[in-house]
């Protein structure tokens, strides 16, 4: 029995309005491939360049009402950035992770467009200037990349090390960006 | 003796595109052309219950539950008590298709143990808790829902 369009779009808008959803999402196209964008009430909750089983992980976190519908002003400032015309986002953000966690992304947060920083100079910022390894680990668990912009976070000998979009999205991240790069 | 595995509650998207065809299908077979409003009140209906789903067992038994009370509620019609006494008719399913086009001229009851019987296959019991009754009054439902469908096609015949 088909269902339109219009009647899908319908209930899903119905849904937001009534406010029985406890995470959206959208999987759309950028020019480093698929993005898949979550967002609560709050705010972007989470950017993953892998799509692959992302709804079960978004009901563990946030609740099983897990539905997907644009999220409008992220995409927009999204294409804005890969158009080059945006250099920092202003979108609400909701990030649930450990506190060391927070603490090392809201410093990752200030890492200015177009610059990087090694993983132990972001570390030294927390105070923790041994801890670069488990800043290494941060990364890795970006809940939002991009926005919160690891890709900005290199190796103290300048090397790009490592990405969850793969290195060659982190350089190019970082040539759009026009960081100097050794 | 072996735990039972507890299924995690799939994502409500994952619940939704599973089961939103057949849902509207149903609806249409009891509603007609009401069925898109009943449709998007059911799966509202289960939006709003879902965060409190203790487990993922019989969810599609769940959601046929729901669209029958929305269902209901559209016809203002309360099921009726079984009568006593009866056998019980049962349908093959090739009589079943046969007879399909005539479920609209069923009471309500009927028309949804019918078809959630014969063209969903549900079990009675899931039949019961989807009209609100008990397992042998939902047999009865079915049963002289039956009844009236052959009597009907015997008249248009």
């Amino acid at each position: 029995m088909n269902v339109t369009p219009d009647l899908d779009t319908r209930f899903r808008e119905a849904a937001l309005r009534e406010g029985l959803v406890d995470v959206r999402y959208d999987i759309v196209d950028s020019p480093v491939g698929d993005l898949f964008l979550a967002a609560t009430e709050r705010g972007l909750c989470r950017i993953s360049y892998w799509p692959e089983g992302m709804e079960e992980s978004l009901a563990r976190t946030y609740g099983p009402r897990v539905l997907r519908s644009p999220l409008d002003d992220v995409h927009r400032e999204l294409d804005e950035y890969f158009e080059g015309t945006r250099r920092e986002f202003d979108l609400p953000i909701d990030l649930r992770v450990a506190p060391f966690h927070a603490d090392v992304l809201a410093e990752l947060a200030r890492v200015p467009y177009g610059r990087t920083e090694t993983y132990g100079s972001l570390a030294a910022k927390v105070g923790r200037p041994k801890a670069a390894r488990a800043v290494g680990t941060v990364m890795h668990h970006n809940p939002i990349p991009i926005v919160l912009p690891c890709h900005r976070i290199v190796g103290a000998n300048g090397s790009l090390t490592g990405y969850a979009g793969g290195l060659d999205v982190k350089l190019r991240l970082l040539q759009l960006e026009g960081a100097m790069l050794v | 003796m072996m735990g039972s595995v507890t299924q995690p509650i799939p994502p409500f998207e994952r619940f939704y595109l599973e089961h939103r065809y057949e849902v509207l299908g149903y609806l249409r077979r009891l509603l007609g052309q009401r069925a898109e409003d009943a449709w998007q009140e059911t799966f509202l209906r289960a939006l709003r219950a879902y965060n409190r789903l203790q487990h993922a067992r019989n969810l599609r038994s769940w959601v046929f539950t729901i669209a029958t009370n929305v269902a209901m509620d559209e016809l203002r019609v309360k099921p009726q008590p079984p009568a006593d006494g009866v056998t019980v008719a049962e349908l093959k399913r090739d009589a079943f298709r046969e007879l399909e086009h005539l479920t609209g001229e069923l009471p309500p009851t009927e028309r949804a143990a019918v078809v959630l019987r014969y063209g969903y296959d549900l079990p009675y019991a899931h039949i019961a808790d989807a009209l609100g009754s008990s397992e042998e009054a939902a047999r009865a439902a079915a049963s002289s829902g039956v009844r009236r469908l052959r009597r009907t096609n015997e008249r248009h015949a």
